[in-house]
C-alpha cells in the first residue's frame, strides 16, 4: 500500500533531513568558532538542547499520526475544527512576546498575534462542539 | 501579582496540557466520545494560558487581556456560521494561525537583534525563517482559498494559470531561500533587517502564487495541505521559542493535516505536486460531437416512486450539488419516508463529496440523519450490486464510470461509487448541461439510468408527496 508507505516514510526523512541540518549548523558553527579569535568574552546565551527539542518533535509526530489515523472518517471535519484550535497553541509563545518588558512595537506584534490566536481557540473548539452535537445515532428510528 | 508561575509548575502545566491534547485526538475516533475531545481540548488551552500568563516575566496585563476579549469578540461570531460555511471558515482560521507565527517570529528577530546579534545563532535563525515562510505563505494562501470558497467577487474562481507559471513560483521560492541562507550566517549585516522584510513580503506572494492556480476541485487537498503547514509553522515558533508544548501540539496539527492531505489525494488520484501544480480545471478537452448522439432517459415523479416503494436497500449518493440546493432536509424527509416503509437507505460518502474533508457528514448530520447509516466508498460499493435503487443527488464525478477506464478522461483512475453497479440509477439533475468539471457523465446514458430533471429540493419534495400517498399531504 503506497499510503502506508507515505505515511511511515514521512517521518523518518523528515526527522532525518532536520537531524542532517542540525548535525551540519553545529558542524559549521564550530568551525566558524575555531576560525575566530574568542576576542571578547560575550555574556552566555541560554543555548536550548536542540537535540532533545527534536526529539520531542519527532516523537509527538509519530504520536500524532498514530492517534489520527484512528479518527473515523465521518469526523474528518471536525477533526480539522479541533485541531486548529490545539495549533493556535501559539497563543503561548504571543503572550511572552506581548506582556514582557519589550519595546512597545515588538509588543504590539505580539498582541496582534495573541489576537489572531484567540480568536482559533475561540471559534475553534465551539464550532468543534457545535458540529459534533449533531452526530446522532439512530434512536429517532425506532418508533 | 503575589503569585508568579516558576519554571517547574511552567513544565508540569506543559505536560498536563500535552496529556490532554492527546486525549483529546484519542476521543475524535468515535462520535460517541469526541464530545469529551473538546473538553479537553480547552481544558488544556486554559492550563497552557493561565500557566505561561502568571510567568514573572510577563509584566504587561492590559493588552493581553484586550487582546482576549478581542478574540472572543471575533471568534464567538465565527462560530456560528452555516455548516456550508465550514471550509471558509477553517481556511480562514488557518491564515490566522500563519499570521500569528510569522509575528511572532519577526517579533523575535527583531527583538533578538535589538538585544545583541549574538542571541541570533545559526539554529534560532534558521526556526525563525521556516517559522516566518511557512506562516506568512499560509496567511495569504489560505486567505485566498477562503476568498475562493466564499465566491468573493474579486477572488477568481477558476484556477488562474500564465506560462512560466512553475518557474516564476520556483524562481520566487529560490530567491527567498537564498536571501534565507544569507541571513542565517550574516543575522546581523546592514543590510539584514531589510533583507528580513523582502523575505516576508515574498513569502506572502509566494502564498498567493501557490493557491491562485488551483480551482474549486482541488480545495478540500489545499484546505488540508494549509493545515499541516499552519502545524508546521507553530512546530517551528516551538523550535524558536524553545517551547516543547508548541512542538507537540503543531507536531499533532501538522501530522493531521498531513493524513488528511494523503487521504484527499488518494480519493482523486493525485500526487501533492500534481494538485499544486497541476491547475485541475484547466485540462478540458473539447470532446468530439462526431460520435453518436447519447439520449438521457428522463421519468417521471409517479414513476421513480413506485420503483422506491418496491425496493428493499436504496443508497443515497450526495454531492456538494445538494447543498447548493439546500436539499438536505428534503432528503432527510425522503429518508424518514422510506425507512418508515421499511425499506434501508444508506448514504454512500465519497471522501471528497464536499468542499473538505468530511464536509459531507457533516451537512446530513446537521440534516439529523443518524449517523450510522453514513457509508464510507469503500464500504459501500461492494453493496451496491444488490443495491435496488442509486439515488444520485447533486452528485457528478464521483459516479461518473470512466474513471474506471477511459484514460482520455482527467479523472482517470480516481476511486468513485459503484452507482453505475445498482439494479436501477435515478439521478436529480438541474439541467441536461454537462456539470461543472465540464465533463461528460457516461452514467446517465447508462442502460440502468432515468433522470430526474429539476431543482434537487424540489423534485425531493415532490418525491416525498407521493410517497406520502395523498393521505400524507400537509
Amino acid at each position: 500500500m503506497s499510503r502506508r508507505w507515505i505515511l511511515r516514510g514521512a517521518v523518518p526523512v523528515l526527522a532525518a533531513l532536520l537531524a542532517l541540518g542540525l548535525t551540519a549548523s553545529d558542524a559549521s558553527s564550530s568551525l566558524v568558532l575555531a576560525l575566530q579569535e574568542v576576542s571578547e568574552v560575550a555574556e552566555p546565551i541560554e543555548t536550548p538542547d536542540y537535540w532533545s527539542l527534536l526529539f520531542v518533535f519527532t516523537l509527538s509526530t509519530f504520536i500524532g499520526l498514530g492517534v489520527i489515523r484512528r479518527v473515523s472518517r465521518l469526523l474528518h471535519t471536525p477533526l480539522m475544527s479541533i485541531t486548529n484550535a490545539i495549533s493556535a497553541i501559539a497563543v503561548v509563545g504571543s503572550i511572552i512576546v506581548a506582556g514582557s518588558d519589550y519595546p512597545t512595537e515588538i509588543r504590539v506584534m505580539g498582541a496582534i498575534a495573541l489576537f489572531a490566536s484567540m480568536t482559533n481557540i475561540v471559534a475553534g473548539f465551539l464550532i468543534t462542539d457545535r458540529m459534533l452535537k449533531m452526530f446522532k445515532t439512530a434512536e429517532r428510528k425506532s418508533p | 501579582m503575589s503569585f508568579s508561575v516558576t519554571p517547574s509548575i511552567l513544565s508540569f502545566s506543559y505536560l498536563v496540557a500535552t496529556v490532554l491534547f492527546i486525549f483529546s485526538l484519542h476521543w475524535m475516533n468515535d462520535p460517541k466520545t469526541a464530545r469529551r475531545a473538546v473538553l479537553a481540548g480547552s481544558a488544556a488551552m486554559a492550563v497552557a494560558v493561565l500557566s505561561t500568563w502568571g510567568q514573572e516575566v510577563v509584566v504587561h496585563h492590559l493588552w493581553i487581556v484586550l487582546a482576549i476579549i478581542a478574540g472572543f469578540v471575533v471568534g464567538v461570531p465565527l462560530s456560528m456560521v452555516p455548516m456550508t460555511a465550514v471550509p471558509q471558515r477553517t481556511a480562514l482560521s488557518h491564515a490566522f494561525g500563519g499570521i500569528a507565527a510569522g509575528l511572532v517570529g519577526t517579533a523575535k528577530y527583531y527583538l533578538w537583534l535589538g538585544e545583541g546579534p549574538e542571541q541570533l545563532t545559526k539554529f534560532r535563525m534558521v526556526a525563525i525563517l521556516i517559522e516566518i515562510i511557512l506562516g506568512y505563505l499560509t496567511f495569504t494562501g489560505s486567505l485566498l482559498a477562503a476568498g475562493k470558497l466564499q465566491e468573493v467577487k474579486w477572488v477568481p474562481q477558476r484556477p488562474v494559470t500564465y506560462v512560466g507559471q512553475n518557474i516564476v513560483n520556483l524562481g520566487l521560492l529560490l530567491a527567498a531561500v537564498a536571501i534565507g541562507v544569507f541571513l542565517v550566517f550574516f543575522p546581523a549585516a546592514v543590510m539584514a533587517p531589510k533583507l528580513f522584510l523582502v523575505i516576508i513580503a515574498l513569502s506572502l506572494i509566494f502564498g498567493v502564487l501557490l493557491v491562485i492556480p488551483i480551482g474549486g476541485a482541488d480545495m478540500p487537498t489545499v484546505i488540508a495541505i494549509l493545515n499541516a503547514y499552519a502545524g508546521l509553522s507553530a512546530v517551528a515558533m516551538g523550535f524558536v521559542l524553545d517551547n516543547k508544548l508548541l512542538i507537540t501540539a503543531g507536531a499533532l496539527d501538522g501530522s493531521s493535516g498531513l493524513i488528511l492531505s494523503i487521504i484527499m489525494c488518494k480519493a482523486m488520484n493525485r500526487s501533492f505536486t500534481n494538485v499544486l501544480f497541476g491547475a485541475f480545471g484547466q485540462i478540458q478537452q473539447v470532446k468530439e460531437g462526431g460520435d453518436e448522439e447519447q439520449v438521457y432517459k428522463p421519468e417521471t415523479i409517479e414513476g421513480a416512486g413506485h420503483v422506491l416503494e418496491q425496493s428493499q436497500l436504496v443508497v443515497i449518493v450526495p454531492g456538494y450539488g445538494m447543498a447548493v440546493a439546500q436539499a438536505q432536509h428534503k432528503v432527510r424527509e425522503l429518508y424518514d419516508h422510506l425507512t418508515k416503509l421499511g425499506i434501508t437507505v444508506k448514504f454512500a460518502i465519497h471522501p471528497v463529496a464536499g468542499r473538505m474533508p468530511g464536509h459531507m457528514n457533516v451537512l446530513l448530520a446537521e440534516a439529523e440523519i443518524p449517523y450510522s447509516d453514513l457509508v464510507e466508498m469503500e464500504d459501500i460499493n461492494a453493496d451496491m450490486p444488490q443495491c435496488d435503487v442509486a439515488l444520485v443527488v447533486g452528485a457528478n464525478d464521483v459516479v461518473n464510470p470512466a474513471a474506471r477506464y477511459d484514460e482520455t478522461s482527467p479523472i482517470y483512475g480516481m476511486p468513485i461509487i459503484a452507482a453505475d453497479k445498482a439494479r436501477t440509477v435515478f439521478a436529480i439533475k438541474r439541467s441536461k448541461n454537462p456539470g461543472f468539471s465540464g465533463i461528460d457523465n457516461e452514467l446517465y446514458f447508462s442502460d440502468r439510468t432515468w433522470m430526474l430533471f429539476g431543482d434537487a429540493k424540489h423534485v425531493l419534495g415532490e418525491l416525498v408527496k407521493q410517497l406520502s400517498g395523498g393521505s400524507g399531504m400537509h
